[in-house]
């Protein structure tokens, strides 16, 4: 063989060796369907849209692998229209008509439950992104994805109060203002009544029905309270709607706390920086050491800024719905099949890691533990503050 | 026990949100007294206003008080439209407000699809304005509110009443063939009439834009009340909306300043309830 035909045929053997590995390598047979509805449409949609950035993401990342147990993976998604009632039909519909082979959770709270009565009723295991009140989440063969632990409301307010008081101006009294949200209002109880058992005095405590739309008087009483520390049990919007009423009558409050917020729209309020959250991943390290991470990070905050969202980078909402799916594969994987039992056997003896920490699922309601952190709005971005060995690079909790 | 500044701050607040109730009433009560219309689009219409506010101010670096000379001719055109469509097939008040609470739905998804379900944020100049009297603030676009509700209101109301133009309206909505027969070209007037309507609803949306973050979600949380200012103020009265927003709205507020927030939504109603017992008759 003269060496220009042995090069030739080097090259194409090369060649084929690489299209037969990459054929191994690529996910084949029948798809693997995973049903979920979202709220693509609705109140609830602002936020669902993330949801469904992140598993297309990860549905995409999976299939440039090898899929789920070597096939590829399909997700069947369908808009429950922020409905509760609707979610439940859908999922329905998921199961019997549309065959799907597993499920996971849909975004909010209410919908997740609606869905976890459907998965109860065909013996489906569910894991879900963001479920708000745990103590809810009594089906055996459902799994959080959002470490927020069995009792938030303890340990979430308990969080944030440690990270205060760890400041040379701890704070010594407090107004907690909410709105009646139940994921929201459970947690500004739980901060009342924590705040108490830490000795805080407590000048105010104001609830508003969800969809108030004048904070003015709010946050005339909060002024007139003239208290140290606000917790702001605010979901969505409303904690920038009382901050601009409080910015309208000439009002910062020293320090101020929300939970759930809607968190882009809040940190670019020149009003709001200082205020603090609770978060289980925001986009700097340490999270970001994990590479599946910073992969994520990077795709994600392309794909939020194509989708036209006011903020793209990753959060609680991302992370949470990331780590589903990571769960999920996970769980599969492990168990090498798709039978919901053994799935949810494996899940309850075994941690999961994923881009928020190590999950776990042996405790009451099959949470483990809560891995809520505490972050503040400082110069318009969002930045780990508490505990200390997740704060971002150099920074620490500033207080006025 | 509030304090004094408490009160006085909550009695403005309470006035300046009445106005906005009085200003998004104000051509659903025309609409409703005079059209024989309940145009449940009115609200979606404000809130389509309050985009194009934040689209046109943002994104094309108009000043948000100029908007309104693009927003006010469309919405004009908008409303005679829709009014002309609904003359044509003859759609009866009841079916009226089927046919704009789907066409609410629409205007939503649009907003939606445009500008996506994220909350939006106009920062103006304008926003960060406000003026002190003695320990309460005045915000101005709080303040603009109140100023355009009520000169729109008397507007309306004066130009109903004394213009030539006003009393023919009124003689169309009290009997269409009598005022045909004198000479009242009706349909024209009813075009021009819902046209203005529309265009009070652009209005309305410049000040939502101007004071609230948007999101499209947020078109139902005003309608409860704001029907409520309507029927209380009258239908077809320019004036009710008006005085019977800034009555709930205070109402409101200082509930919020001496008891619990969540007793606050519980007002309006109650005084809706009150008014349909003491004088049904005259809504």
């Amino acid at each position: 063989m003269k060496p220009q035909r042995r090069a030739l045929a080097f090259a194409g053997a090369l060649l084929a060796l690489g299209v037969a590995m990459q054929a191994a390598a690529a996910p084949s047979g029948k798809p693997i369907r995973i049903g979920s509805t979202l709220a693509l449409t609705g109140p609830l949609s602002g936020t669902a849209i993330i949801h469904k950035i992140t598993g297309e993401i990860y549905v995409e990342l999976l299939n440039k692998k090898n899929g789920l147990l070597g096939r590829p993976v399909e997700w069947v998604l369908k808009d429950d229209q922020s409905k509760p009632d609707l979610a439940r039909t859908l999922y329905e519909q998921l199961i019997t008509v549309d065959k799907v082979d597993l499920i996971i959770g849909p975004y909010a709270t209410p919908n997740i439950i609606s869905a976890m009565g459907v998965a109860q009723r065909y013996g489906k295991v569910l894991v879900h992104h963001t479920m708000g009140i745990p103590s809810l989440a009594k089906y055996d063969m459902q799994f959080p994805a959002w470490s927020v632990g069995p009792n938030p409301e303890t340990t979430v307010p308990n969080t944030v109060f440690d990270a205060l008081a760890a400041t040379p101006k701890a704070p010594k009294t407090i107004a907690i203002v909410t709105s009646k949200f139940p994921s929201v209002y459970l947690m500004s109880k739980g901060a009342q009544e924590v705040a108490r058992k830490r000795g805080l005095k407590e000048l105010l405590f104001l609830e508003w029905e969800f969809g108030n739309r004048d904070y003015g008087p709010i946050a005339n009483r909060v002024k007139d309270a003239k208290p140290d520390f606000v917790w702001v049990g605010a979901i969505g919007l409303e904690g920038n709607e009382l901050l601009d009423a409080m910015k309208k009558i000439d009002y910062k409050p020293p320090l101020h706390f929300y939970m759930y917020p809607a968190p882009g729209p809040l940190a670019k309020l020149p009003e709001a920086n200082g205020a603090l959250a609770a978060s289980i991943f925001e986009q700097h390290p340490p999270y970001t050491n994990n590479p599946v991470a910073a992969e994520f990070v990077k795709i994600y905050n392309e794909r939020a800024a194509k989708a036209g969202l006011a903020d793209n980078s990753v959060e609680t909402q991302a992370a949470a719905s990331f780590s589903t799916w990571q769960v999920l594969e996970t769980a599969i994987n492990a168990t090498k099949g798709l039978n919901d039992k053994a799935i949810a056997q494996w899940l309850k003896k075994n941690q999961v890691d994923t881009i928020q920490g190590r999950l776990r699922f042996d405790k009451t309601n099959n949470y483990g533990d809560d891995l809520m952190r505490v972050k503040q709005v400082q110069n318009g971005r969002w930045v780990t503050v508490w505990p200390k060995e997740w704060a971002a690079p150099g920074a620490k909790l500033i207080t006025p | 026990m509030p304090s004094l500044t408490l009160l006085g701050q909550s009695l403005l607040s309470g006035i300046f949100i009445g106005a906005l109730y009085g200003l998004l009433g104000l051509g659903l009560s025309l609409s409703w007294g005079m059209l024989r219309q309940i145009n449940l689009a009115h609200f979606a219409l404000a809130f389509l206003g309050a985009y194009l506010t934040y689209q046109l101010s943002s994104v094309a670096g108009w000043d948000p008080l100029a908007t309104l000379v693009l927003i006010l001719p469309c919405f004009f055109a908008f409303g005679a439209l829709m009014h002309w469509l609904f003359a044509r097939f003859s759609i009866t008040p009841f079916n009226s407000l089927l046919v704009t609470f789907g066409l609410t739905v629409m205007i939503e998804s649009l907003i939606q699809s445009i500008w996506t379900a994220d909350p939006r944020r106009l920062d103006s100049a304008y926003g960060a304005l406000r003026f002190k009297i003695g320990a309460l603030y005045v915000p101005f676009p709080e303040l603009m509110t109140l100023v355009l509700a009520a000169t729109l209101s008397i507007f309306a109301w004066a130009g109903l009443r004394y213009t030539d133009l006003g009393k023919a309206m009124r003689a169309a909505a009290e009997d269409a063939p009598i005022a045909a027969a004198f000479g009242v070209n009706e349909r024209m007037l009813s075009l021009v009439l819902s046209g203005l309507a529309a265009a009070f609803a652009g209005v309305a949306g410049l000040c939502l834009a101007l004071s609230f973050t948007l999101a499209p979600s947020q078109i139902y949380s005003w309608v409860g009340v704001v029907f409520a200012a309507v029927m209380i103020g009258g239908l077809g009265n320019p004036l009710g909306p008006i005085v019977a927003g800034i009555v709930i709205g205070v109402s409101e507020s200082i509930t919020m300043a001496v008891t619990a927030p969540t007793w606050a939504p519980l007002v309006s109603f109650s005084l809706l309830i009150v008014v349909l017992l003491v004088r049904a008759e005259k809504i």
